[in-house]
């Protein structure tokens, strides 16, 4: 069997490489495949942890996040059709009619 | 037996009567109101008579206590009643008098209300006039000079609610304050009267330590007597106030503004003899003090001799008796002044007498004439039910010269006129003649001769100017067509002077030389007088002074009758001298000019300068709102204010706009930016958790 310390590396380098995808990134579709990562990485975590310690709410927690992306998602997708109807495009450095 | 517990019934029966009249006299008719106040005043005199005749049974003064009015440490002044003969003299001729003047007013009344088109103020007017009978029987019956100041005021409340009984009008009926100024004359003339009497009053508690009768006379003649001058000298104010004595007498002839009844009740027979009374009453005091006693019998001597003299050259039916009642209170004072109390009283009772016959045959003449004009004024115009009173002009019913000829129209009036007339000049047998006989006898007897003769000329010119009256106006053609259509008055007005004119008549019994029954009456209240001695030069004297003033006057006005427009022939004769005496000498011009003029021009200066310039203009807005603005301006507006209050708040709100402005570049609206935020802030926040 696997040290946890492997899984807990791959979930770190996962987790890295979606939140540099989240901030680098101008596609907004590239965006959420980012957070899909993270979250992904978080599961990813989470399962290690549970094996590793014998615990169910690890794994438990992964089904939540799961459920939380997919909702998460959906919105999110829906939000990008909306916007793209109204301004024609979903260019992420566009959308900065919230500053201050 | 005696009926001194029934004292307090001469103030309740004419106050009974005043509340029924006002609570219920609304559903009441004329005559149950007449016949209520009447009653109430009659009721009265029936207790007045019960009283005397008890003072008769039991000669002593008699002291009826009825309530507690001021106890305060040695300050004792009770509501008392005081029987004795001087007072029950007063209340016999008060209700006795007033009750047959209530009963001619039943009739005056009846038609002077509807003259001035007003039913309404009947009723008023006998409430009126029981209120006075009532204050009148206060002042009369109290046993301190604390009560007797009290029916003194209400008396002069009541004789300027009646002087200004028809306050919206003149004489003549016309609409103007004319009424009311008479009113209020009479009130700040008294006031300054009740000045001089509240002044005494003082005086007389400071020195001698109580304002009842007896403790005064008992502390009188061991106080110092400069006290008892000055007290009965600040008195003579307060009667030469109330009984119109010169200075102050000015207000009683514009007091013939008040409906005649008034005239008669108030400023002939009763209210005006009160400075009387309270002479006698504070008899004890004057005769320790000659010195006064000589001041107050001058004051009357020339008062008589002053009013008889303007008198003759008035043209007012009603203006002759009122300068006339001054005259005879004139002598009164006189009288009492020099000590001869019986002769003052015994001339106050047949002067109420005749006075008020005079006073109410008068009314019952104007009423005459009234009755005439009215009569006219139908008969001119048949179609002018309405409006009557548009194309009248103004006529007087008082103006003697628009007078003339009455005996014929108006006979049962000449003839008591006659009566009163004769009386008031002083022809045997009449009551005046022994009364005033009596006042002159005394003056020559004590010495008085300067008031002798003062008082004999004055009585002359009383002949003279009643002579001039009744020819006037009974005698001769009438002067007006008013005057030819004159009416006799009805019976309720002429049986009152029937009676009347019967005192008048028969009214020197009372005293009659030899007999003395008022003296020995009065013996009880006042041990220290004696009776008048029957002078026979005197009587010659004045007798042939008084006929011959009335032949004088036939001369003038008999003889040869005035015509229309025709001038007063006194006027060639005397020129000058009658133009005084036709405008009062000029007194009240002259009261004007000295007295209401300057108090005018003080009041004035006191508002506009003292009171606008300098506490308004001055004191208002320069000190205090000078002040306030300057205060306000500098010390709070640019200090306090600007810089500390104003200052923080602006400096508050700059200091959160910068923040804000320094701040809000962070929200960008990038969401990136956002992230990265967040993201740096998990990994501060972890590295913090996982390197301290």
């Amino acid at each position: 069997m696997m040290p946890v310390m492997f899984y807990v590396a791959l979930s770190a380098v996962l987790f890295t490489i979606g939140a540099l995808g989240v901030l680098i990134r101008r596609n907004p579709l590239i965006i959420f495949m980012s957070v899909e990562l993270m979250l992904n990485a978080a599961n990813l975590a989470f399962a290690a942890f549970a094996s590793s310690y014998g615990k169910l709410e690890g794994q438990i927690f992964v089904f939540f996040v799961m459920t939380v992306a997919a909702a998460e998602v959906a919105v999110g997708l829906a939000l990008l059709v909306a916007i793209f109807r109204t301004k024609h495009s979903i260019n992420i450095d566009e959308m900065n009619s919230l500053k201050g | 037996m005696t009926f001194f517990y029934l004292a307090p019934w001469i103030v309740f029966f004419p106050v009974i009567g005043l509340l029924t009249n006002i609570i219920f006299g609304g559903r009441f008719s004329e005559k149950v109101i007449g016949t209520v106040a009447s009653l109430a005043s009659g009721l009265a005199f029936v207790v007045s008579v019960l009283l005397a005749y008890s003072v008769a049974q039991h000669p002593e003064v008699m002291s009826v206590p009825f309530a507690q009015w001021i106890h305060i440490g040695t300050l004792q002044v009770d509501w008392t009643f005081r029987v004795d003969s001087l007072s029950t003299t007063m209340m016999l001729v008060v209700s006795g008098v007033g009750t047959l003047i209530h009963i001619y007013a039943i009739g005056y009344m009846h038609e002077d209300v509807r003259f001035k088109s007003d039913l309404k103020r009947f009723r008023r007017f006998f409430v009126f006039l029981n209120l006075f009978i009532a204050a009148m029987m206060i002042l009369v019956s109290g046993d301190s000079y604390m009560m007797l100041f009290v029916g003194w005021e209400g008396v002069g409340l009541c004789s300027f609610l009646l002087i200004g009984f028809w306050y919206e009008m003149d004489t003549l009926g016309r609409s103007s304050w004319a009424n009311s100024n008479a009113a209020k004359k009479a009130f700040v003339a008294n006031r300054v009267g009740d000045f001089g009497f509240l002044i005494a009053g003082f005086l007389m508690f400071w020195k001698l330590g109580s304002f009842q009768f007896d403790a005064v006379f008992a502390a009188a003649p061991s106080a110092d007597p400069g006290i008892i001058v000055a007290i009965t000298l600040f008195m003579l104010v307060g009667v030469a106030g109330k009984s119109a004595q010169i200075p102050l007498y000015v207000w009683l002839p514009d007091a013939m503004a008040g409906p005649t009844p008034v005239s008669a009740l108030i400023h002939a027979a009763t209210m005006v003899t009160a400075g009387v009374y309270l002479i006698t009453r504070s008899a004890p005091l004057y005769t320790l003090v000659p010195q006064a006693q000589y001041i107050v019998a001058m004051t009357g001597a020339v008062t008589a001799l002053f009013a008889a003299t303007i008198a003759v050259g008035q043209y007012d039916i009603k203006k002759v008796l009122a300068y006339s009642t001054i005259s005879q209170l004139g002598f009164m004072v006189a009288a009492v002044g020099m000590g001869a109390f019986t002769a003052g009283m015994f001339h106050l009772i047949t002067h109420a007498f005749f006075k008020a016959l005079l006073f109410l045959s008068a009314g019952s003449v104007i009423l005459g004439m009234e009755r005439g004009h009215h009569h006219l004024a139908h008969h001119e115009g048949h179609d002018s039910h309405g409006h009557e009173d548009h194309h009248e002009e103004i006529f007087d019913p008082g103006d003697m010269r628009n007078m003339g000829g009455l005996r014929k129209t108006m006979p049962v009036t000449f003839w008591v006129y006659l009566a009163g007339m004769l009386a008031l000049s002083g022809v045997f047998p009449f009551a005046g003649f022994w009364s005033k006989d009596e006042i002159l006898a005394e003056a020559s007897q004590m010495g008085y001769t300067t008031v002798y003769w003062l008082l004999a000329i004055a009585a002359f010119f009383t002949a003279f100017y009643m002579g001039r009256q009744v020819l006037m106006v009974f005698f001769g053609e009438p002067r007006h067509e008013v005057a030819a259509h004159a009416e006799e008055s009805p019976l309720i007005m002429t049986a009152p002077l029937m009676v009347l004119a019967a005192l008048s008549v028969l009214g020197g019994l009372l005293n009659f030389p030899g007999v003395d029954t008022l003296t020995s009456w009065l013996e009880h209240t006042l041990p220290f007088i004696k009776p008048g001695e029957f002078m026979m030069n005197v009587a010659l004297i004045s007798t042939a002074l008084a006929l011959l003033a009335l032949f004088v006057s036939w001369l003038l006005y008999g003889r040869n009758p005035l015509k229309v427009g025709q001038p007063d022939p006194l006027k060639k004769m005397l020129g000058p001298i009658f133009t005084g005496m036709e405008n009062k000498w000029f007194v009240d011009e002259g009261y004007k000019a000295v007295f209401v003029d300057r108090y005018v021009d003080i009041a004035r200066f006191l508002a506009d300068v003292i009171d606008w310039k300098f506490w308004h203009d001055w004191f208002h807005e320069t000190v205090i709102a000078g002040t306030y603005n300057w205060l306000s301006k500098i010390a709070l507006n640019n200090y306090a204010d600007q810089r500390g209050i104003d200052a923080f708040a602006n400096w508050l709100g700059n200091a959160t706009k910068s923040l804000s402005e320094a701040t809000r570049k962070v929200q960008n609206g990038f969401v990136r930016s956002y992230a990265l935020s967040v993201l740096l802030g998990v990994v501060f926040i972890l590295g913090y958790l996982l390197l301290k």
